[in-house]
């Protein structure tokens, strides 16, 4: 009984060289030490790694010596005892050793390297493994990959998801986010994700339709004839822009969102540039020769004398739009110099001084004296008689006990009852009565400040000298009578001059009064007391000027769309304040 | 060989050494057009006037984008043409010379059509990926004009087969010799063999550092066993094992400096892919919600 071991190899072009060895022994040594009787150089393995021998019964005994296993049919063991006539596969390493038993009876231990011997360099290709490929995904793959993510992200889903919710537009598209190329304006903040509310039909700009669903008491600037009259003929490059913005389907010169753009960032609405009312009006009696309305184009450089809405004719109230360059007189129906209440060294000073601060007076007279400003501080309030007129142009006419009588402010049939009653026995003051001005207070004939204003007016009724020039009513109405009735001019007060600009007095309650009214110089009520283009230049100019104070473009005090109410920027401005401001308290 | 004929073999050699690269083709040509191309941009830019402030929807801005567009368009279509080598004025270097400073170009241009307004949306999204295309771009140029000296020099006219050889040469001297060692040295020798030079990762490849290789710590190993071993048979492996550190270092150096000069484009190209299919995502979605 006895080992054969066959050792199989190849040459290099595939040969097979079959050699056969026998050892009569029992027992093998088997390893990478070359006393081994099978010498595997293998550094995989131990110089002495397992010993094969006999056993009764003809089985072989395999044991591993060192600390390295082996395989036994694929699996890993230290130990085996194999029959070889069943026959077993051991694996050393890189060699195979089939265990058989051959014809004679001898144990066949065929031996074929099976592999490399690992680390012996082999295998590499050095045309590849030098590059990148081995250690970085495929650059195709990774392209692929990449373009398929971001086209179905953003484009794929939010189309099919706009396509999917058209039919319901409580719907909202998932993914168009993606496409907003900045936050909408504060006023149309709400609409921010709800992109279908403008954009509402694929590949269809937005139109004015989608705008005048929210609002819809825009008004149009003008008709619609006159709008396309007015606009001027673009030149070439406008009209290729023109061209080629039709040409994508915009809707053209007018629309909305030629002056209003979106999507400009959060905040308020950016007000519209003074071209887009240039464009029209900077040469607009060209093309409308009936238009009333001067050129513009900008407030420094191009823009008509302010005209006023003053009262021409007291009696009628008539009110006419004037030039502030023809010297306009109003004739509102008083009679009220500014200068002589303003006058710090005159009398209406001197009896401001003595009333005192607890009357709200207490210096020379100043313009708030009389005029109140409105809540909002845009303009004034009319000025009231009894409120801003009374505290020296006493009404009284008599006194019982501690009591004075006063005449009705406003009431001429009162008033001519109450001075013919006092006419026909009642006590007078210690000055004739119906004289003119009488200050509230002890001030009669004799003390500091008594005065006798009727004048020389003997003989006539207490009522004709009230009303005559420099009685009480006639020191600043004109009488006027109304048949054999007597009457005074009425008054009108006009409270807002420009009705179609905007002028706001709050920010510019940082200027004095007499900065832009002459008052102080003023000697009649007929002088109109408004400051003229030449004066608002003096801060206010073009939009683009750089040397202005405050440029200044169209939207500042005019509104596109027709409106008493302030432009549009103001508006804004106001509710932006009203937001922002801290509660009180 | 004749003088007549040794001087024209000179003449030749001159011409072919008077090396003129895509960058400094034609004294800049491209350069310069790409220079009067963005001072024009900006230029319009600042006169353009657009209210109430400067952004992609203006003329200007579709101006821009559109010419944009065409640019990154025309320097994608680089990977096809580089595929088919040319002479002439439109020659592929002239072609890559233009690839480069246009693409620098697109810098200016694309900038000024968002109008610096940018959000997290799919329009910026593409403004980003053109910038690292761009990016990488650069990093390309500047590797290809600053490395290859440093390759050269460090491959000493070798091959890539030829360093794989040599370290293959030395494993199997290695294997051989290591065959009497205890297992313990065996085992780190084997250790040795088996370390892939080119199994390591994205990382190892860019930096270099290969702290605590099997080779490594095979010579120390053997450096256990004095500093002069006493047995021989680990004294000729413990050679062997330096002449393989030495071949394996040098293949290092060379598999870094390949990896630097190619990596770039596994940034340039799939971003490029990228940016193609954003930027296609960037017209349609403007249209689409227009």
């Amino acid at each position: 009984m006895a080992f054969r071991i066959r050792q199989i190899e190849f040459t290099a072009d595939g040969r097979k060289i079959v050699r056969d060895r026998d050892i009569a022994t029992a027992e093998l040594t088997l390893g990478r030490a070359a006393e081994n009787d099978i010498h595997l150089a293998d550094l995989a393995l131990d110089a002495r790694h397992a010993r094969l021998s006999l056993e009764l019964g003809g089985r072989v005994a395999v044991q591993a010596v060192g600390s390295l296993g082996f395989t036994l049919d694929g699996s890993s063991t230290s130990s085996a005892s194999i029959d070889p006539a069943t026959g077993a596969e051991l694996g050393f390493g890189s060699h195979r050793l089939g265990v058989a038993r051959d014809a004679d009876g001898a144990v066949l231990l065929t031996l074929q390297r099976i592999e490399a011997a690992s680390g012996e360099g082999e295998g590499l290709d050095p045309g590849r493994s030098f590059t990148l490929t081995g250690v970085m995904p495929s650059k195709r793959v990774l392209s692929w990959l990449l373009a398929a993510l971001i086209l179905g992200l953003f484009l794929a889903i939010p189309i099919a998801s706009h396509l999917n919710s058209r039919a319901d537009p409580t719907i909202r598209a998932i993914g168009d986010r993606s496409w907003n190329p900045g936050p909408l304006s504060a006023a149309h903040h709400g609409l921010e994700g709800s992109c279908q509310s403008c954009h509402v039909k694929p590949f269809e700009s937005v139109r004015d339709s989608s705008c005048l669903t929210c609002h819809k008491s825009a008004h149009d600037h003008a008709p619609a004839v006159r709008l396309a009259g007015a606009r001027a003929t673009p030149l070439f490059g406008e009209k290729l822009l023109q061209t080629v913005a039709h040409g994508f389907g915009k809707p053209g010169a007018g629309a909305c969102v030629d002056c209003h753009t979106e999507h400009e960032g959060a905040g308020r609405m950016e007000p519209t540039r003074q071209k887009f009312c240039a464009d029209c009006h900077g040469t607009l009696n060209q093309r409308l020769s009936d238009t009333k309305l001067g050129n513009a184009a900008d407030f420094g450089t191009l823009h008509p004398q302010f005209r006023a809405r003053i009262v021409t004719d007291a009696s009628s109230r008539r009110i006419s739009s004037v030039s502030l360059d023809a010297n306009p007189r109003e004739d509102s129906g008083l009679i009220f110099p500014h200068k002589l209440h303003l006058d710090p060294r005159g009398g209406a000073a001197r009896m401001a001084i003595t009333l005192g601060t607890a009357g709200g007076y207490g210096q020379a007279l100043g313009c708030a004296n009389c005029h109140r400003g409105t809540e909002d501080g845009v303009r004034f309030k009319p000025v009231d008689m009894e409120r801003d007129c009374e505290s020296c142009h006493s009404l009284a006419y008599d006194k019982v006990g501690s009591t004075f009588r006063t005449l009705r402010h406003g009431d001429i049939d009162q008033m001519v009852a109450d001075l013919s009653a006092s006419d026909h026995g009642a006590v007078p003051l210690a000055s004739p009565i119906g004289m003119g001005r009488r200050r509230a207070g002890d001030y009669a004939s004799g003390g500091a400040y008594y005065a006798n204003f009727s004048g020389h007016n003997v003989g006539l009724s207490s009522v004709q000298r009230a009303l005559s020039r420099g009685g009480v009513c006639g020191e600043c109405h004109r009488p006027q009578l109304d048949g054999a009735k007597p009457g005074v001019m009425p008054v009108t007060q006009i409270s807002r001059f420009m009705a179609h600009g905007w002028f706001d007095h709050k920010p510019h309650s940082q200027e004095k009064c007499s900065s832009c009214h002459a008052a102080e110089r003023s000697a009649s009520s007929a002088d109109l007391l408004l400051p003229d283009i030449k004066q608002c230049r003096t801060c206010h100019l073009g939009e683009t000027s750089s040397k202005a104070d405050v440029p200044s473009g169209c939207a500042m005090c005019h509104a596109y769309h027709p409106s008493p109410l302030a432009p549009s920027q103001d508006r804004a401005k106001r509710k932006l304040t009203a937001i922002g401001r801290k509660p009180e308290g | 060989m004749t003088s007549t004929s040794r001087k024209a073999a000179q003449g030749a050699r001159r011409v072919s050494t008077d090396h003129e690269g895509f960058l400094r083709l034609a004294g800049f040509r491209w350069l310069k057009i790409a220079l009067v191309i963005s001072l024009i941009a900006i230029i319009g830019y600042i006169a353009a006037d657009i209210q109430p402030r400067p952004n992609g929807g203006s003329w200007y801005g579709y101006t821009l984008g559109t010419i944009g567009a065409g640019l990154i368009v025309w320097l994608t279509l680089l990977g096809v043409r580089k595929r088919a080598m040319t002479p002439g004025g439109w020659s592929l270097k002239a072609w890559t010379s233009a690839h480069v400073y246009l693409g620098l170009a697109l810098i200016v241009i694309a900038t000024l059509h968002t109008g610096f307004q940018l959000g997290w949306n799919v329009h910026t999204l593409a403004y980003l990926l053109m910038l690292l295309v761009i990016g990488s771009g650069v990093f390309g140029i500047v590797v290809y004009s600053t490395l290859p000296t440093a390759l050269s020099a460090n491959r000493e006219e070798m091959t890539d087969a030829q360093m794989v050889d040599g370290i293959a040469a030395v494993d199997r001297q290695l294997h051989a010799a290591a065959q009497p060692l205890a297992q313990a040295d065996a085992e780190r020798v084997l250790a040795a063999l088996n370390e892939d030079p080119f199994a390591q990762g994205l990382w190892r490849r860019l930096s270099g550092r290969y702290r605590g290789g099997a080779t490594e710590l095979a010579i120390a190993g053997c450096d256990s066993a004095g500093p002069v071993p006493a047995d021989p048979a680990i004294a000729r492996v413990e050679a062997l094992l330096r002449r393989r550190k030495a071949q394996l270092d040098r293949m290092r150096r060379h598999l870094r400096l390949k990896a630097l000069l190619e990596v770039w484009l596994f940034v340039h190209v799939p971003a490029t892919i990228a940016l193609l299919a954003a930027l296609t995502a960037h017209i349609i979605s403007v249209f689409y919600y227009w």
